[in-house]
């Protein structure tokens, strides 16, 4: 399959000088975030990206649509070298992103002219942009608030709407961070729903950074890292069943997953860590407990 | 005597106009001293309207509202008085951090309750130590801190007035688990050797479910249940059915019961799923786990 991103030799520090060094004039200090990430996106996948603060997941999101430019190696994006400022324009159209807090994506004052801002920067004509607007904002479930004010919305709603301009501009992939770590699991769920609608149904790509294991298991990819590295990089069931590596590196597994480990640690050596699922989970608890 | 005790309190917003709403609808609550709550319920359910109450900085539409015996309302009481007593520590604390070092604004609370210099000193101390802030730390500013660290520091200048009540509003909201379990624990550590009364507003049932003693549910501006936790997780599918997430262990268990196997709905954790396993295996004489 082709890849919609892909990071070669990756390597970024973020400079913070400090006062005495200013002072003395001398070189800035350099804080490393990666020096060598390979990791690349399959077109129409759904990836996880797992990692605790500080690993890099943001930094690395930040490269896919050219908001941060690697200091070194090399890193494509729908087919464009980042570096190449001319297809700044380019790349942005095909990588869409999404951050964490609602409040700070939204610009307009009512919802649709909202999710219109990108399409009129693009120079889109008022019929076409009209029918992109009304798609876009049916897509994430929020048409009929269309013509409300986003301070009127809830965080997830206007999580929603945020994704909505997104999809307004038809892009190939949509990178999103951690949308859901301030929304209640109502919220959660809404923006959930419409990822996996958007990868399904549309074949948009999804990279998806979140802390939340329950989300990650619906992913087909998860992607952990940890000090600028790749670490685990596999199906979500077979990355959870690494319940001691994960640990390490400060990373939940889901409640059905450790369970299984306990099991196994006390003897149970047929239960299986591979288990994400309460399904999965019940059915060997149900041999298990009826003795078969 | 309870700590907290309300009668048929109820709140009212934007009364007498079309945007009229009910937040908090006749609730009678006691709270006893000493106790860990925590409060769940969905955005909209009325519990941080309810907790605002619990400090007087919103009055009653109806209703009354008891600190430690006294109506807060009644008119021989100071508000300030009360506010000394009742430490609410709103979400996302960090952005109300304003002195120039972490020392002043730790120091900040003690200082107005016109604290003796040594006293406030000495609280500074033990509750930097407390929240895992280092001494070194204390004289920088607190914007040099990481998002983790400024709010231990904004959060351990509540604790340092060491109220008889500490309310905190999700405290790890958009905290990775790591940082989740940090603040977590520091709270129980805070709560353990002070011995005071501690709510905690969260969205994540795992959380409450291993930490509290008690767990208020809050639906519709009314009290859905208060009790311990198995008491509370026993009720799993209605917590459920009013769109509440139940700990995914506590829903496996519930596929259990449903495929028509005799065991407790009640389990909560994962340690108490394993007991509960085992317990089961004992007593059908099926020899029960190793080393469980």
């Amino acid at each position: 399959m082709e890849n919609i991103i892909s990071a070669e030799d990756l390597m970024f520090y973020y400079s913070e000088p400090s006062e005495e060094e200013q002072d003395n004039g001398q070189e800035e200090n350099k804080i490393l975030v990666f020096e060598d990430l390979n990791l690349s996106i399959e077109k129409g996948s759904f990836t996880v990206i797992l990692g605790h603060n500080g690993c890099g997941k943001s930094t690395f999101a930040k490269h896919t649509n050219a908001i941060l430019l690697p200091c070194g190696g090399k890193m494509t994006a729908a087919g464009f070298d980042t570096s190449d400022e001319s297809r700044l324009f380019d790349i942005r159209k095909h990588i869409g992103m999404v951050f964490q807090n609602p409040d700070n994506q939204i610009v307009a004052s009512v919802v649709e002219e909202d999710v219109a801002f990108a399409l009129e920067n693009m120079g889109v004509p008022p019929d076409e942009m009209r029918v992109r607007v009304d798609e876009a904002l049916k897509a994430v479930g929020m048409y009929e608030y269309r013509e409300h004010a986003p301070s009127q919305l809830s965080g997830g709603q206007k999580q929603r709407v945020a994704i909505a301009g997104i999809i307004a501009m038809k892009p190939d992939c949509i990178v999103l961070d951690e949308p859901t770590a301030m929304l209640d699991p109502a919220g959660r769920r809404e923006v959930m729903k419409t990822i996996k609608r958007l990868n399904r149904e549309n074949g948009v790509t999804i990279v998806l950074i979140t802390h939340y294991m329950d989300e990650a298991a619906q992913a087909d990819r998860v992607v952990v890292m940890d000090g600028g590295k790749v670490i685990l990089d596999d199906t979500p069931s077979e990355v959870f069943s690494h319940v001691e590596k994960l640990r390490e590196v400060g990373l939940d597994v889901p409640q059905s997953t450790q369970l299984m480990y306990l099991l196994r640690e006390n003897g149970r050596k047929d239960a299986d860590t591979h288990i994400i699922t309460e399904e999965e989970c019940a059915d060997f608890l149900e041999r298990l407990l009826r003795g078969k | 005597m309870s700590i907290i005790k309300t009668e048929k309190l109820t709140f009212t917003y934007s009364q007498g106009t079309p945007f009229e709403k009910t937040a908090v609808n006749n609730v009678d609550l006691e709270i006893e001293e000493g106790e860990l709550v925590g409060v769940i319920g969905h955005t909209g359910s009325g519990k941080s309207t309810l907790i605002q109450h619990f400090n007087g900085l919103i009055k009653p539409t109806s209703g009354r509202v008891l600190i430690d015996g006294t109506d807060i309302w009644s008119k021989d009481v100071k508000l300030r008085d009360i506010r000394f007593k009742v430490g609410l520590v709103f979400q996302y604390p960090e952005y109300q951090i304003f002195e120039d070092t972490v020392y002043k604004d730790i120091a900040f609370g003690p200082k107005n309750m016109g604290l003796d210099e040594k006293e406030i000193d000495r609280r500074v101390r033990e509750t930097a130590e407390l929240v895992g802030i280092s001494p070194e730390l204390l004289k920088k500013s607190p914007f040099e801190l990481s998002g983790g660290q400024k709010r231990r520091v904004a959060i351990a200048g509540v604790m340092a007035m060491r109220p008889k009540v500490l309310i905190l509003d999700e405290p790890t909201a958009g905290l990775d688990p790591r940082g989740r379990e940090t603040i977590l624990g520091q709270i129980k550590r805070y709560h353990d050797e002070t011995r005071s009364t501690v709510m905690l507003v969260s969205h994540s049932m795992e959380d409450v479910a291993r930490f509290a003693s008690r767990i208020l549910v809050m639906n519709k501006g009314e009290v859905l249940c208060y009790d311990t936790p198995p008491a509370v997780f026993a009720r799993a599918e209605e917590i459920a059915s009013v769109g509440l997430s139940v700990p995914q262990i506590t829903k496996i268990f519930g596929l259990l019961r449903k495929r028509g196997i005799d065991i407790r709905g009640d389990v909560y954790t994962v340690e108490f799923a394993l007991k509960t396993i085992n317990e089961y295996l004992e007593a059908h004489g099926r020899g029960g786990l190793e080393n469980a």
